[in-house]
């Protein structure tokens, strides 16, 4: 596809400028994605890290739990975990890689460590459960981090290469091929305008003779 | 109201009421993405779902993957991780990348 322009100077000047601003564009663009996708890899590699880690973890609650569940009856469960003794809250921040908003979270831990429950009913499995549970959870939030932070990476990377690619195989083509048209274009009425002239020129000079 | 709330299945998320999340027990596709939208506009931060709840609400999940936030972060229920979450790591990662660079499987 082409585009349709005047064939005049300053269209021409014009669309020159535009092909300065877009491979300016291009180049500061692809510079972004190279970086971004330098810091995404870094990032994805330490999500996966986190997500097996607090894969395991959390496996390993669950197992207690089992074995908790299995020797308490389900209201006795759930009597001892209904208020639980210590509050689990994140400070939340935001963070800025390239202009890309991701969040920051810390783990704030309120109240006391222990246990919610009275030890009258309860069994040392339920005990387990909760202490590895308790555990896992600020890798839990920070895997909520870094997850976040890879899943807008990676959206925004694909945005970006988006871009560049628009730029460099239909923008920036589309210009060049317009400018080379409308200078085909000129030179074509210039050399046309040439012959016109001399034309003339030799008409007056057979006129100037025969007469 | 905590900042931290946990979506899932009865036996697996009670146990999270000890360490102080908000827990909810949800594990039908339709109400818990309802909840999971309710939860956003309340400004809860951080959004755990088991994975089976995880998969069956991706619409609503994969409409806040573009925000800051809410974090919505798959965990695995209590029968063991599935692969959902993993999956989604490396999806991130093709996405970005172009190839899987990660897992080389």
């Amino acid at each position: 596809m082409t585009l349709s322009y005047k064939p005049t100077r300053m269209e021409m000047t014009a669309l020159k400028k535009r092909l300065v601003t877009a491979k300016r564009g291009h180049k500061l663009m692809k510079d972004k994605r190279d970086e971004m996708v330098r810091r995404f890899i870094a990032y994805v590699r330490r999500n996966k890290e986190l997500r097996e880690r607090a894969e395991r973890m959390i496996g390993e609650a669950m197992e207690a739990f089992v074995l908790a569940r299995a020797s308490m009856s389900a209201a006795e469960i759930e009597e001892a975990l209904c208020y639980p003794a210590s509050g689990a809250g994140v400070a939340v921040g935001v963070d800025h890689v390239l202009s890309i908003e991701v969040p920051k979270f810390s783990f704030v831990r309120s109240g006391d460590v222990g246990y919610p429950y009275g030890f009258m009913t309860t069994g040392a499995e339920l005990d387990e459960a909760v202490r590895r549970f308790t555990e896992v959870m600020p890798i839990l939030i920070e895997l909520a981090e870094v997850e976040k932070t890879c899943n807008r990476l990676a959206d925004e990377i694909e945005k970006t290469r988006r871009r560049v690619n628009a730029l460099e195989y239909v923008m920036i083509p589309q210009l060049e091929e317009a400018i080379r048209r409308i200078s085909m274009k000129l030179e074509e009425n210039e050399r046309g305008n040439l012959t016109r002239l001399m034309k003339t020129k030799d008409m007056l000079n057979a006129k100037e003779q025969s007469g | 109201m905590a900042d931290i709330a946990i979506i899932g299945d009865r036996d697996s998320v009670l146990i999270a009421k000890a360490a102080g999340l908000d827990v909810y027990f949800e594990t039908e596709g339709e109400r818990a993405s309802r909840l999971i939208s309710r939860l956003a506009r309340e400004g809860v931060k951080v959004i755990f779902v088991t994975e089976p709840v995880y998969a069956a609400c991706g619409e609503v999940i994969a409409k806040y993957r573009s925000e800051t936030f809410p974090a919505i972060i798959p965990v695995p229920d209590g029968s063991g991780p599935s692969g959902v979450s993993m999956a989604a790591i490396k999806a991130n990662v093709e996405k970005a990348i172009g190839a899987d660079i990660l897992f080389n499987e």
